[in-house]
């Protein structure tokens, strides 16, 4: 406990260095836009900004980017509340109750609740990640290449089941992304795979032109032709604050959404946008008036709200301390990490404590500089929306562009991007998710990788999976999630997302 | 024909055509995997998935039922993009983008030439001076040093 008080204690000389604060405030801005415009999500936002970071050090590029990431969720929740459009998958159950609140005059506590409710999770989720982050990468030091490969084949199944659509789809897209993660060179005997005679495929597909081109160019695809922006609820500064019972109603939702969404994000899948649905579906179950969901429930905004911000700080857990990406997201910023010269894993605290630390402490700094910055800013931001589409998605199919060939200076990368965003489109129209294409095309070959290494260990066996209790363990939970989610397949009933009140789905959804 | 009968056959093409594919790499053996041993089994994987979603598909939305009313600015943006590749390297960022704006803002979205016109030089300039300028990002220039 001493040693990680005296760690965020570093960590705040190096965050609240004005240095690094300006790129955390930077940060939060540049993430909250990303969140207020429909069609860049935290995802192709991140991706897209990614090559401003190359001039950087390795922590202000990540505090900049992580700023991205949580200033994303916090603008999602404002176009939700106001236009009734999720700036990001994340805040789709935002906009059931949230602007039904604003239909009813209540815009500004409803923005409110969401910014406060979303800096208590943010906060209390970066004391979990700060108190469980560093014990358990002493944990993975333990690791081998067969706990890695059963916890990677988990985090791919809790994926394909927490998905919003049915799992046979969310698995096939998951096969899809493993197979695009293993074209290019094999890195046990160095042939090259489906790389067609293009040297730049040699390290593989990368993450970037993937992420942008389904996220971001597949998302304009399907939007361009928009006429003009829906109308937009302004509220007055003076109307932000809730009333008292208002509060009272707002406070448990907060707590409770806090909670299930850090422990959401933990697990790998698409944590933020999972902790959402699943925390409006358990208020809507405990309400004592359920019948006020859908009609301006404060727990309908409250709990989703936290819920995806502790979830966005949760799934820093697995990617700090194990170097394993969570969602497609941290899947991003292990790239960026990389780019920036830093291995992400059990060994980062020890060997980068200036970073980890900095990343911990710039997580507080920037939670509260976005409710600070945020609700004053609301209308500003908003005004975002007042751009005409068609003068706005030619200037993101730039950034997309500009974004993908400034990571590697290859055109390849533009035609990649192309091609997924061709895919992302088509898959959107035929109502396929496309999250595990992003989190099968990074975790393929580290797959591959710790399957050979297991075998080469076992001389063959595949008992080894079985002899070592953690792999057993999560190799087993992978098949328990796998037979409970094609389950409905055989006894055709009904998926459990089937049942979630998904009213509210609009532009983001997932 | 349904969406998702459409979606599985094609995903059960794909599985058919990694397999295809793989021939040429070794297959390893059951206790010593070659390259090409994932992808077969991940082909496989999809094949049967495919397989698996045309099969349960009966009940999905007919295909000439879905919205296309997107498609030819979908399928305009897309062309912009492929110019963009090809020309990047060749006319340099700033004239390729200044290009790619102007189409998408004149020809696909009707904009009155003048704005057309601003917002694409003026999109390529300050994206370039942001980017190449001020965060040393690397960009092309074409042969007239734009």
């Amino acid at each position: 406990m001493v040693d990680t008080l005296q760690g965020l204690a570093a960590g705040f000389a190096v965050a609240l260095s004005p240095g690094v604060l300006v790129y955390a405030v930077l940060g939060c801005v540049v993430g909250t836009l990303v969140g207020v415009l429909p069609g860049v999500g935290p995802l192709a936002g991140i991706s897209l900004l990614l090559p401003a970071t190359f001039g950087l050090d390795a922590t202000r590029a990540i505090v900049m980017l992580a700023g991205i990431y949580y200033g994303a969720m916090y603008g999602g929740s404002t176009t939700s509340i106001l236009m009734r459009i999720p700036g990001e998958a994340a805040s789709v159950m935002t906009c059931i109750d949230g602007y039904a609140m604003a239909r009813k005059g209540r815009a500004g506590p409803a923005l409110a609740i969401a910014a406060v409710g979303s800096y208590v999770a943010g906060t209390a989720s970066v004391v979990g990640l700060m108190l469980l982050a560093p014990p358990l990468a002493s944990f993975a030091l333990r690791f081998g290449p067969p706990e890695l490969f059963g916890l990677l084949t988990l985090g791919l199944v809790v994926l394909a089941y927490m998905s919003s659509g049915p799992m046979l789809k969310a698995l096939a897209m998951a096969a899809l992304g493993l197979l695009l993660g293993l074209v290019g060179i094999d890195q046990m005997s160095g042939y090259f795979r489906f790389a067609y005679g293009m040297v730049e495929l040699g390290d593989g597909i990368g993450v970037v032109p993937v992420a942008v081109g389904l996220f971001g160019l597949g998302e304009i695809l399907a939007t361009a032709g928009r006429a003009t922006p829906p109308e937009v609820i302004r509220p007055r500064l003076a109307d932000l604050l809730p009333s008292r019972r208002e509060w009272r109603e707002a406070a448990l939702p907060i707590g409770r959404g806090t909670a299930l969404g850090f422990l959401i994000g933990i697990i790998p899948g698409s944590a933020h946008i999972i902790s959402s649905f699943v925390s409006y579906a358990l208020e809507r179950r405990i309400a004592r008036r359920p019948e006020e969901f859908g009609q301006g429930a404060v727990a309908g905004v409250a709990g989703p709200e936290s819920a995806n911000n502790a979830a966005t700080s949760g799934a820093f857990v697995p990617m700090l301390a194990l170097g394993v990406p969570s969602g497609p997201v941290p899947a991003v910023l292990i790239a960026a990490m990389m780019v920036h010269g830093v291995s992400p894993g059990p060994l980062l605290i020890q060997e980068q404590p200036a970073l980890f630390w900095g990343f911990i402490a710039s997580m507080y700094v920037g939670n509260l500089v976005l409710l600070v910055l945020n609700l004053p800013m609301v209308g500003l931001f908003v005004n975002l929306l007042r751009i005409p589409y068609p003068l706005l998605y030619p200037a993101i199919v730039l950034f997309c562009i500009l974004g993908v060939y400034a990571v590697n200076g290859s055109v390849i990368e533009v035609w990649i991007m192309l091609g997924m965003g061709g895919l992302g489109y088509l898959l959107r129209k035929l109502d396929f998710e496309t999250a595990p294409i992003v989190l099968g095309l990074i975790l393929a070959p580290m797959i591959e990788v710790t399957l050979r290494q297991s075998l080469s260990l076992s001389g063959g066996r595949y008992a080894i999976f079985v002899e070592r209790p953690i792999a057993a363990t999560m190799l087993a939970a992978a098949a328990a999630l796998l037979l409970l989610g094609l389950a409905p397949l055989v006894a055709r009933g009904r998926d459990w997302r089937a049942r979630l009140p998904l009213a509210g789905k609009g532009d983001g959804a997932p | 024909m349904t969406t998702d009968r459409v979606a599985g056959l094609a995903l059960v093409l794909i599985g058919v055509y990694t397999l295809w594919e793989s021939r040429v790499l070794p297959l390893g053996s059951l206790r010593a995997p070659g390259p090409a041993f994932l992808p077969m089994v991940l082909a496989l994987v999809l094949v049967g998935l495919g397989a698996l979603v045309a099969a349960g598909g009966r009940s999905a939305p007919r295909l000439r039922t879905l919205h296309w009313a997107e498609a030819g600015h979908a399928v305009a943006i897309l062309g912009a993009c492929a110019f963009a590749a090809l020309a990047l390297e060749r006319l340099g960022y700033r004239l390729t983008m200044a290009l790619v704006l102007l189409f998408l803002l004149r020809v696909v979205e009707r904009k009155p030439a003048a704005l057309a016109l601003g917002f694409a030089v003026a999109g390529a300039a300050l994206s370039f001076h942001l980017f190449h300028t001020l965060l040393r990002v690397p960009l092309p220039r074409g042969p007239l040093g734009l």
